[in-house]
């Protein structure tokens, strides 16, 4: 299949168009030099990776996605910037001296990967593009086939709601307890 | 099933059992006193603090509402036998496995079903005075009635999974209820001892119950007693398994032998917290088990009915000789708890279904009584220990005629109801071919008896040794003693065999009033030869505790005296081992017990001096020869050389994350590339 | 539209993550790589979802699990990042390296 035959479909140019914004914001949020950017620029790539989804016909996860990701994760990364003090605004020493290393590394990840996707799948079609999966056989199934899962992923939530407090929690010092704080 | 969580609304009840009665509006609505528990807790959270008995009254209205219900239920199934079986839907795994919560009603849930609901309301009752000016009464009272409330959903599971819901929540009930006064280290420790050695034993229980899921395609007990009835082939196979490990299961809740080690701690509760863990909730929950789960005993597992037989026999008896040594009167009756479940599960063991069930069931009856009494007896003295109590008999009367009832019933005197149960027991450990297990529960009969006198003659008799002036609790306290001692008196007779009641037989009958015939052995008429033998050992046991405790010992030194202080310790300390033999040493009194300590101290320690000298030479002398000169240059030499590698390698440990992790990725993506070319 | 350009785009977030994990110094930089991984997963799991018409809706639902247990990762994390950073009043994860000999 030639380029002009793949750009000729217009879902492709939506996917073109959306791929890049989300891998050009990808690249900004390892590369920013501001640690707020860097938050925000995830949320566009995460913007962008729901609007991938809607295009794959998995409107739920998308909205899932943009719902627990943009609206809780990333605000939960905003209070961890905000309360460790990172320096808000320029900074040059927000990367490590082994830039090269890992650009070497992740490179060579990549075009493992990318070979390995376009010699296995190169001209797999994807099919149902357009019809939508209904939010009852993703119900049915979670509480259906994948229960024991769904079980064990709530039980790995309230783990680390636990976890979350008592490692966070600020211990009183021996002096402290003295004294009754 | 698509619809998970409207399906209980749409009460998709059906009826699994072949049923005797099963019309009756009470036991289709069964599910009502598993359900309503739940309501008076958030209720109690809720609105508790701002009622006049903080949240008591909830509590209480909820267990009486279940006793008439209860009570009814029994009704029925004396006069017409009541089967039934109802369960919704909660979910499906996979095409067959399917998750049910339900109740069951027959003669067996029933009859329990009537104890936590009576039984706990009693105490409920006491609790408010007991607990009165407590610091969290509302708290209290809602884990009590979690407690209550999940073993009602235990007792009315109808299968395995709902089972282990009940099991689970009755074991935290019971951990935040240990640790009620929690500002003590001690006593919240005791809790997590509690919780965390009944976890151990539920991995038993849980993995048993995967393997019925696994071998049967169900967890129902209907499905189970049928399948071991019919002998089915799957189940053969892994029965043996099966049965070893719900019985792990059972011997944690129901602290058998190694695991009773929870139960004595477990006294740091408040006393109604007792009261109700060992008569009717918590450490019944393994019998009830081995009773849900008889038929699989009875025609499949019987390989290894002689270790549980084994297991059971230990506890009964070794446990009841560390409650003749306990000096906090609440030990006393822990450990006499501990002795009596061993009775029960002896029973069922040995193939007695309904003897070891009736003994829970009269168990219950005269432990919540004792308890009871006890903390009466703690609330007017302000301490557990018995060497600060002593003529309380005539400040506390009704405490002392009701604990006196308690205790004859508990060592078996006739006709209080201790003894028909255990009676019962003693004929199906004989008729079961158990002769030497049988011996050694008539002896355990005449320790029972032994400590309970002790602690009666310690406690009310004799002068009093603590401060202040100790006076009879009110009334909220008092009255549901004598109730309780009325039940203790007479519940025996209901199941004497060869005597009926009406139509439908005895207790007997009514307990096997199950989806298939349990097909134990029952008598037909006493047998009194039994009878008298174990009468006679708990009256000799009475004597013997007479003969030793009647003699009033006023002050400390007499006291210590007597306690034999070289052997005491050694008891107090409960070595196991030695328990017996010291026991026997306290029979023969002070001056054996002088000459004994003589021989401990002049013969047995200079020989023991004499062996640990020459020891200690002959360990200098291998130690500077052999040792240091030999075999240490070897193990220097070698470990020379693994510190100098060491010292070199350890650069390779940066302590860098990050660093590992490109090593890492780098080190995947040459695999994966070495994997494609030469692959 | 084929499967894919989906999988490139894929791969190149995830590589893009691991870069940032191995470059970052500060350590929520290095929790916000981690997200854009396990975003790249996510991709993955909904691409061949599209591919296979699986019945059960099975990548789907494994995306949301990968949502889920994502969320529990970002709260375990920054709590430590903020209890390292308590102690030790910095972020960076090449100053703590207390793994070192």
């Amino acid at each position: 299949m030639s380029l002009s035959d793949w750009l000729s479909e217009p879902t492709n140019w939506v996917f073109l168009v959306v791929g890049l914004g989300v891998a050009g914001s990808a690249f900004r949020v390892v590369t920013s030099k501001n640690v707020v950017h860097a938050a925000l620029y995830l949320v566009a790539t995460l913007g962008g990776t729901a609007v991938l989804f809607l295009l794959l016909s998995a409107e739920f996860v998308a909205w899932v996605l943009v719902l627990v990701y943009i609206g809780a994760v990333i605000v939960l990364f905003l209070f961890g910037i905000m309360i460790t003090r990172a320096p808000i605004g320029y900074d040059a020493s927000l990367d490590n001296n082994r830039r090269g290393i890992a650009a070497v590394v992740s490179g060579a990840l990549f075009l493992l990967m990318s070979w390995a996707a376009i010699d296995f799948f190169g001209s797999e079609p994807l099919q149902g593009i357009g019809e939508g999966t209904s939010t009852e056989l993703l119900g049915e199934s979670i509480l259906g086939r994948f229960v024991f899962p769904f079980e064990i992923v709530s039980f790995v939530l309230l783990a680390a709601l636990i976890g979350g407090i008592t490692v966070a929690r600020k211990d009183a010092t021996p002096a402290e307890s003295e004294e009754g704080v | 099933m698509t619809n998970f969580l409207l399906a209980a609304a749409e009460e998709e009840v059906h009826s699994a059992v072949e049923a005797a009665y099963t019309s009756g509006f009470w036991a289709e609505y069964a599910w009502i006193m598993l359900v309503i528990p739940w309501i008076a807790v958030l209720g109690i959270i809720f609105f508790g603090k701002r009622m006049k008995y903080l949240g008591a009254e909830i509590a209480i209205g909820m267990l009486a509402f279940n006793t008439i219900w209860a009570s009814i239920l029994f009704i029925l199934n004396i006069t017409k036998g009541v089967v039934y079986e109802g369960a919704v839907t909660i979910a499906e795994i996979g095409s067959n496995l399917i998750f049910e919560l339900g109740w069951v009603v027959d003669g067996l849930s029933i009859m329990m079903y009537f104890v936590v609901s009576f039984v706990g309301l009693v105490i409920f009752i006491y609790a408010v005075g007991y607990m009165k000016g407590d610091v969290r009464v509302t708290w209290f009272f809602a884990s009590f009635t979690i407690f209550a409330g999940s073993m009602l959903v235990l007792v009315g599971a109808p299968n395995l999974v709902q089972l282990i819901i009940g099991w689970e929540g009755v074991g935290v009930a019971s951990y935040l209820l240990i640790g009620h006064y929690w500002e003590q280290k001690e006593n919240s420790s005791a809790g997590m001892k509690a919780f965390f050695t009944n976890k151990v034993a539920d991995i038993g229980l849980i993995i048993g119950a995967i393997m019925v899921g696994v071998t049967l395609g169900t967890f129902k007990f209907s499905e189970l007693s049928n399948a071991a009835a019919e002998h089915a082939d799957s189940l053969a196979l892994v029965a043996g398994m099966i049965g070893a490990l719900l019985f792990f299961g059972a011997m944690g809740k129901s602290a058998q032998f190694p695991f009773h080690i929870w139960l004595p701690d477990a006294m740091a509760g408040p006393t109604p917290v007792s009261a109700l863990m060992h008569a009717a909730t918590m450490v019944t929950a393994g019998v009830y088990l081995m009773a849900r789960t008889f038929p699989l005993y009875q025609n499949l597992a019987e390989d290894i009915r002689p270790w549980m037989v084994a297991i059971a026999t230990i506890t009964l008896f070794a446990m009841g000789l560390l409650a003749l040594v306990a000096d906090d009167i609440k030990k006393v009756l822990a450990y006499s708890t501990v002795s009596q479940l061993g009775y029960m599960m002896v029973a069922v063991a040995a193939g007695g279904y309904t003897a070891g069930v009736f003994h829970l069931f009269t168990h219950a009856f005269f432990k919540a009584l004792l308890f009871l009494g006890a903390g009466s007896v703690i609330h007017a003295v302000h301490s557990n220990n018995m060497s600060d109590m002593g003529g309380l008999r005539k400040d506390m009367p009704r405490t002392y005629w009701t604990f006196v009832i308690g205790s004859a019933a508990l060592a078996g005197i006739i006709p209080f109801s201790g003894f028909w149960s255990k009676d019962e027991i003693l004929v199906t450990l004989g008729h079961e071919g158990y002769t030497a297990v049988m011996w050694i529960a008539i002896a355990g009969a005449f320790i029972t008896a032994f400590y309970m006198t002790r602690a009666i003659m310690l406690t009310f008799h004799g002068s009093y040794k603590g401060h202040g002036h100790p006076h009879e609790s009110e009334p909220v306290m008092t009255v549901p003693l004598i109730i309780l001692a009325g039940f203790a008196a007479v519940v025996g007779f209901l199941n004497i065999p060869g005597v009926e009641f009406g139509g439908r037989g005895n207790f007997t009958q009514w307990l096997g009033m199950r989806e298939v015939v349990m097909g134990d052995h029952h008598p037909t008429a006493p047998d009194w030869g039994m009878a008298a033998i174990g009468l006679g050992a708990a009256l000799l046991g009475v004597l013997a505790g007479l003969a030793l405790f009647a003699r009033d010992k006023a002050t400390q030194q007499e006291r210590d005296k007597f306690e034999i202080p070289a052997l005491y310790p050694l008891l107090r300390r409960k070595y196991y081992m030695d328990d017996a033999a010291l026991g026997l040493v306290w029979l023969i009194k002070a001056p054996f017990a002088r000459a004994i300590d003589w021989i401990n101290d002049y013969i047995i320690d200079g020989v023991v001096n004499t062996m640990g000298f020459l020891t200690a030479g002959l360990a200098q002398l291998v130690y500077g020869g052999l040792d240091q000169r030999g075999i240490d240059l070897g193990f220097n030499a070698f470990a020379y050389a693994s510190g100098g590698s060491g010292e070199r390698l350890r650069r390779l440990q940066t302590g860098r994350v990050q660093q590992y992790a490109s090593v890492f990725v780098g080190a995947a993506v040459m695999f994966v590339i070495g994997f494609v070319i030469f692959g | 539209m084929t499967l894919a350009p989906v999988l490139v785009l894929a791969a190149l977030l995830f590589s893009l993550g691991v870069y940032g994990l191995l470059a970052r110094r500060n350590a929520v930089l290095v929790l916000l790589a981690i997200e854009l991984m396990l975003n790249a997963v996510n991709i993955n799991l909904v691409a061949f979802e599209a591919m296979l018409q699986d019945s059960l809706a099975t990548g789907q639902v494994f995306a949301i699990f990968v949502i889920t247990v994502a969320a529990a990762e970002v709260g375990i994390g920054l709590a430590i990042v903020l209890l390292i950073f308590r102690n030790r009043a910095t972020a960076n994860v090449d100053e703590f390296s207390l793994m070192k000999w």
